[in-house]
């Protein structure tokens, strides 16, 4: 009888727990309750921590804000859920949240066995690592027999074993389950190393207790193209998802801000320009938005360089280069297909 | 038998089968059956069709898929090249064992010292122990093992700055360092030696009980067994070391560039975790040990002084086999909260069941559900083992009335 109820209670769980994922279409459902659940890293300074107000910043949220934008005039109708690097894909597959935003690696088994897709890139990265100064390490090939503190469940973890085989170095690694414990452990000297995405191991040092004494190491042993995710099977979220990241580049590609967005709506006559702020054509009606959604974004966030600087690059405290992250006219690789 | 009962009014008044409340009772167990059964068929088969329409990867299929990740601290081997989710799976396993082991072992012993401790009649003891006791089991344990790994090993020195004991025992805030005892090929002999004493000791000490319940004359149980336990190996040793190379030698830990290399390292998460799951629960345990006590009549220790045992004796011959009845059922309470307390391992990075498994193969493979059904089924495994076995012991402890 024991045995009987227990597999009911697991049989119920995992049937409810599916049951929610098959719910409508995702972009109805948020028109629904009027408001986007998004899935934001817990905290790491320019993708998704709440200041001292609980107002929450960065690249990722805000990418969440311009999603709202979009589709409700009104950058603020974003629930933000912080999901460690270990819950983010049950969260998502359970439908708690309709979108993670949280510095998400792209790589294939996830596109593939998870129930999940990832439409756009919104940050290239690639993993570093970060030691202590007064060690006198200058290469990470440096790092034979050293501990290192990484994330449990992440790209990272998988990365960091793969490196020291290829490289045929012995290391010691220690797991945790939270970014928070990872790089305390690394900050009380529990690890002579921290490795995380070279964006993250910015945005971490200033919360080290001494940010100065630590550097980090040259080599990036990773490609970490960094995504907002979503579940597969509902093309139309997928696309309103993708399309906003591009419209943001297409903004900033010509030239759109957040300060001229309204003249160029009024005196513009490209065309480019036009299309994207809804003044020719109906893309944003057949996306199941309505005309102006890009000018929305544009006007209530920013376009990608704008969100781009204010977050982690020169307004901002981890002052990231553009490097790949500029458009690709200008080096990188942020390429945003033409709307039209 | 002057007026027998006719054979037809005997047998049972013919029922139709609808009114028989035996048929009537098995029926309704047949029915439930069948609707907790089909429910439980409906629900799994919903949830497998739910993850296929997801996409989400489902069945067993991923154990054996190539883990990619590395452990620190394992029992078993375990390497991110080659070895599989289903050994990750095992190093959790053994693993948890590990420490739920140790720390049953830990905290009977600390809880058994301290539960009598509290009823010593020295009163600085007994108030210490009832200290020990309200603190600990008060505190949150999760506070207790972040204090362990955050406020006290994490404060110990670098490992460059190690202390040394010695110079080959080396405390850091990376852990314990000892030598590794290395066996040369033939030091088989010594435990050999060591298991053979055991059994001949283990035998003389039967021998002497039937000796002494026979005749009243007492042989020298101890110091024979104690010649034979540690006499038998030093002679194997002996013969070993006179016949050529040392039988047994030590790999003492080096300084490296970062940490100390070779020797035996004992984690400091998996000391926090034992030293917050022992202290805690032995604050429990010496709660049951103290009402074990309590609950044995004053009257049967005032009849052992009156027929002339020591404190000692009266304590262990007549107190605790008694007190054991009662003590024995919570104890077995105690034993399953610490096994399954050792999952807030997760909280300190010890690479336990939920950490290593829950944790990171869940998350690397998306299968939550197969993922925590495995680990539910491990734990309550684990659980209903334990418990077999004390009630094993239970029922050879309990009172047989005579």
């Amino acid at each position: 009888m024991r045995k009987t109820v227990a597999a009911l209670a697991l049989g119920l769980g995992a049937s409810l727990l599916a049951g929610a994922a098959q719910a409508q279409a995702t972009l109805t459902s948020i028109k629904q309750k009027g408001y986007i659940a998004c899935g934001s890293n817990p905290g790491l300074a320019g993708f998704g921590v709440p200041d001292a107000q609980g107002r929450w910043a960065g690249l990722d949220v805000d990418f969440c804000r311009a999603l709202s934008a979009a589709i409700f005039n009104d950058a603020g109708k974003v629930r933000f859920i912080p999901l460690s690097a270990k819950d983010r894909f049950t969260a998502l597959q359970s439908g708690e949240v309709d979108i993670l935003s949280r510095n998400t690696t792209w790589s294939m088994s996830r596109d593939t066995t998870l129930g999940l897709d990832f439409p756009a890139i919104n940050f290239y990265d690639g993993q570093g690592f970060m030691v202590k100064k007064k060690l006198g390490v200058t290469s990470a090939k440096q790092l034979e027999g050293a501990s290192v503190c990484t994330q449990q469940g992440t790209t990272t973890e998988l990365n960091l074993a793969d490196y020291f085989r290829a490289n045929k170095l012995k290391y010691e690694v220690v797991a945790f389950a939270s970014a928070d414990e990872t790089f305390k452990a690394y900050d009380s000297g529990r690890c002579d190393a921290f490795t995380t995405d070279a964006s993250g191991l910015y945005a971490e040092r200033l919360r080290a207790s001494a940010p100065d004494d630590n550097i980090v190491l040259p080599e990036i042993i990773s490609k970490e193209p960094l995504g907002p995710a979503v579940r597969q099977g509902d093309a139309q979220w997928s696309d309103v998802v993708r399309w906003t990241h591009y419209a943001m580049l297409n903004a900033e590609e010509a030239g759109i801000t957040q300060g001229n967005a309204d003249q160029m709506l009024k005196t513009s006559d490209n065309p480019d320009v036009k299309r994207i702020l809804g003044t020719e054509g109906k893309y944003g009606a057949d996306l199941g938005l309505t005309g102006d959604w890009a000018y929305r974004i544009i006007k209530l966030v920013g376009n990608y360089g704008e969100v781009f600087e204010k977050n982690v690059g020169q307004g901002s405290p981890l002052k990231i280069q553009r490097g790949l992250n500029a458009l690709w006219s200008k080096g990188g690789l942020q390429y945003g297909p033409p709307i039209r | 038998m002057s007026n027998p009962i006719p054979a037809e009014a005997r047998a049972a008044p013919r029922v139709s089968p609808l009114y028989d409340p035996r048929i009537r009772a098995a029926a309704y167990q047949i029915l439930l059956l069948l609707a907790v059964g089909l429910a439980a068929w409906a629900a799994v088969g919903n949830a497998a069709e739910n993850l296929r329409n997801a996409r989400v990867a489902s069945g067993f299929g991923f154990l054996g898929n190539t883990a990619g990740f590395d452990v620190n601290q394992t029992l078993i081997p375990f390497a991110a090249a080659n070895s599989t989710y289903g050994t990750a799976f095992l190093v959790g396993l053994t693993n948890t064992l590990m420490v739920a082991v140790i720390g049953i072992v830990l905290a009977t012993l600390l809880g058994f010292t301290v539960g009598v401790a509290r009823l010593s009649p020295n009163w600085i003891v007994a108030r210490l122990a009832g200290v020990y006791v309200e603190t600990l089991r008060n505190i949150p344990l999760l506070l207790q093992l972040l204090f362990w790994y955050v406020a006290v090993l994490a404060s110990l020195p670098a490992a460059r700055d190690s202390y040394a004991f010695g110079s080959s025992v080396f405390l850091n805030q990376r852990g314990l360092y000892v030598p590794r005892p290395m066996l040369a090929a033939d030091a088989w002999a010594i435990p050999a030696a060591f298991g053979l004493g055991l059994a001949a000791a283990l035998a003389f000490a039967a021998r002497a009980r039937r000796e002494q319940a026979r005749s009243g004359r007492r042989l020298p149980v101890w110091s024979v067994g104690i010649g034979l336990v540690a006499g038998l190996p030093l002679a194997a040793w002996g013969v070993l070391a006179l016949s050529g190379a040392a039988p047994l030698s030590f790999e003492v830990p080096v300084k490296g560039t970062f940490n100390l290399r070779g020797g035996m390292q004992l984690y400091p998460e998996f000391v926090a975790l034992v030293l917050g799951l022992t202290v805690y629960t032995a604050a429990f345990i010496a709660e049951v040990v103290r009402s074990g006590i309590q609950a044995v009549s004053r009257g049967q220790s005032e009849a052992a002084r009156a027929l002339g045992l020591k404190p000692g004796p009266t304590l262990r011959l007549v107190v605790i086999p008694q007190a054991m009845r009662v003590i024995v059922p919570p104890l077995t309470s105690q034993y399953l909260n610490l096994t399954k307390n050792s999952s807030l391992a997760v909280a300190i990075g010890y690479p336990d069941l939920v950490q290593v498994f829950m944790g990171t193969v869940l998350n690397q493979t998306g299968q939550a559900v197969e993922v925590v059904a495995i680990t539910m089924a491990v734990y309550l495994t684990i659980s209903l083992l334990t418990a077999f076995v004390m009630n094993v012991y239970n029922r050879r402890v309990a009172l047989v009335e005579r």
